[in-house]
């Protein structure tokens, strides 16, 4: 994803001259290109990200559109005032990306886990909270970004994430806040965002071997998000699915609670994210999944176990 | 009485007396101001008043009409508590009616208590929490160096908000880009909320921390005009970013409030009202508007 993301946005810098990109000295081997490309509309700041969300707010005061870069906690937390005050709060165009979402740099520790992005950034007024899944919706959703003239917040994974689908079979959602659907399936909705989708799919797999099928939604935009089409798609449920890289509160799958709560008689909502942390192993992103419940095998059954229940 | 001083700001011709003329009804404004709202933050709008004075009666190149021309000077005001100040002066010279003053800090009212870009022409950002101003500031600079426009940046930071590690980052990042457009001036008052800033955490030797970062320190006498416009309208050498410690007095121009650490939080009173507006409104001066 953060190559794509690189990648897509060299393009757009190529056709649009206010783009520029800051880091907080994080992007080694990645933003090169871009910085090479060009030279006056990149600055790593140094390691310093209050300082670099205000540099790019002042910039985009001057009509810049200034992407600002950094692993997850750093360029939000860090500088979480910076964000809604210098950039939220003035309507600046500004776009704040995040990589390592969830469990992507789980060998570097608890603090490069990114599980409480989500539920602090879409709260923010305003901030545009985009969440691909794949190289492919990474492109698309970098260009959504380009063209949107306010804040947005960009969470990605790591570099080396497949497409979950062939390109051709890739087709962009009419408007942003859509969801888009990776899989068909009439016995329950599993609606997620990030790389996790994988597991997801693999879980249906598992599922139909039980005779549930499944149907897979991946959520690149959280705010706005389509509701009324949300809401159509999940008629008649009795439960529905939500999952995340994230804890399971705020992000996701409180945002469809909240959605849910909202209109009578909704579906309940399954929300299936991080509910402990900080984690008690140490591993990279696959092992952490799993001690999550987050892997195919444990979500297959626990989506067994729901729809039992419900 | 009236002043018969008639002139719009800026002017590089502005004399000492109109300068002071000028000063002394952005004082009367303040004090109305807080008075009416029983607002906070009068100390800390009287300490940099001359500051004020002299970026927009002389030094900066804006036109009230047209607050967002390209080639203006910037000003962020990073101090926001400073608000009924930075609202005086920007009514003082036009960039909107006096009588918007009279609504400070008060329910339904135009003005917020702190520095707020939505409700007045003039402001740049909105500010309140300290250490915000200067980064952006190095944004703006930065946007003016690199598209090679000569507009400068003026931060305006007090010295109790230098505790915040946001401004050394970019006390840091100035100087190594050159920003020789970017002028930050420090009101140094030397009260902060619990006490003195030697009592709460030292600053000094506040110039020598600026050079030893690479800006070109200028320390002047914060309520001397002439001092003011020398540090402020000289280009600094080797492209060194600019830092102007403005030596001020807390609570200035009135005699119970200087020094006192009090007045960053009370507002003048009934019975206090004429003995400060008699102390600020010298001979052929007042507050335009209706207090």
């Amino acid at each position: 994803m953060r190559t794509a993301f690189i990648s897509e946005l060299i393009t757009q810098a190529e056709k649009n001259p206010n783009i520029w990109l800051l880091t907080a000295d994080l992007g080694f081997s990645a933003l090169e290109p871009f910085a090479k490309k060009f030279p006056d509309r990149y600055v790593n700041v140094g390691v310093a990200e209050q300082n670099m969300v205000g540099i790019a707010a002042g910039l985009a005061h001057s009509g810049k559109q200034v992407f600002t870069y950094s692993i997850g906690n750093f360029s939000t937390m860090r500088c979480l005032e910076q964000i809604r005050n210098d950039v939220c709060y003035h309507r600046m165009n500004v776009k704040i990306v995040a990589v390592g979402a969830g469990f992507a740099y789980g060998p570097q520790g608890y603090t490069h886990h990114v599980i409480e992005d989500l539920a602090v950034m879409r709260t923010l007024p305003g901030m545009t909270t985009l969440t691909p899944a794949d190289p492919l919706e990474t492109h698309w959703i970098t260009q959504q970004a380009v063209t949107d003239n306010g804040p947005c917040y960009l969470r990605l994974g790591k570099a080396g994430e497949k497409n979950l689908r062939e390109p051709a079979d890739f087709h962009p959602p009419q408007k942003l806040g859509d969801p888009i659907c990776l899989k068909s399936g009439q016995d329950a909705q599993l609606f997620g965002t990030g790389s996790l989708l994988k597991n997801a799919l693999d879980a249906a797999s598992l599922l139909e071997k039980s005779g549930i099928s499944l149907g897979i939604w991946s959520v690149p935009c959280l705010n706005p998000l389509n509701e009324e089409q949300i809401l159509r798609f999940t008629n008649n449920q009795s439960v529905v699915f939500t999952l995340e890289e994230h804890n399971n509160q705020a992000g996701l799958g409180g945002r469809f609670a909240e959605l849910y709560s909202s209109v009578s008689g909704g579906p309940r909502v399954c929300r299936i994210g991080v509910e402990n942390a900080p984690p008690d192993v140490y591993g990279d992103q696959d092992h952490l999944r799993r001690w999550a419940g987050l892997d195919s095998e444990a979500l297959s059954q626990r989506i067994i176990k729901e729809l039992k229940t419900s | 009485m009236q002043s018969d001083i008639q002139i719009s700001f800026p002017n590089r011709q502005a004399n000492i007396e109109v300068l002071t003329d000028l000063a002394g009804r952005v004082r009367e404004h303040c004090i109305w101001m807080t008075h009416r709202s029983n607002a906070s933050h009068i100390g800390t709008s009287l300490s940099m008043v001359e500051i004020l004075v002299t970026l927009y009666g002389r030094i900066l190149r804006y036109d009230s009409a047209r607050p967002d021309w390209e080639d203006r000077d910037r000003v962020i005001v990073s101090k926001g508590h400073g608000a009924a100040a930075v609202y005086a002066i920007l009514a003082e010279c036009g960039f909107f009616p006096k009588e918007k003053l009279e609504t400070f800090c008060l329910n339904g009212g135009g003005l917020s208590g702190h520095v707020t870009r939505d409700c007045a022409a003039g402001v740049e950002i909105s500010t309140g929490s300290l250490g915000h101003g200067l980064p952006i500031g190095c944004g703006m600079a930065l946007a003016g160096k690199r598209s090679a426009q000569d507009y400068r940046t003026y931060v305006i930071l007090s010295d109790g908000e230098l505790d915040e590690g946001s401004n050394w980052e970019s006390i840091l990042f100035a100087p190594h880009h050159q920003l020789n457009k970017l002028t930050v001036i420090v009101d140094y008052n030397r009260i902060q909320s619990f006490g003195s800033v030697s009592e709460v955490l030292e600053l000094e030797p506040l110039a020598d921390k600026f050079r030893a970062f690479g800006w070109e320190p200028r320390e002047v006498d914060g309520h001397d005009f002439e001092a003011l416009d020398q540090a402020l309208s000289l280009d600094s050498e080797n492209g060194r970013p600019i830092a102007v410690i403005a030596r001020t007095v807390k609570g200035r121009g009135v005699d119970f409030m200087e020094h006192e650490l009090q007045w960053h939080y009370r507002s003048v009173k009934e019975n206090q009202l004429d003995s400060a507006l008699s102390q600020v409104r010298k001979p052929n001066q007042q507050a335009g508007g209706s207090h």
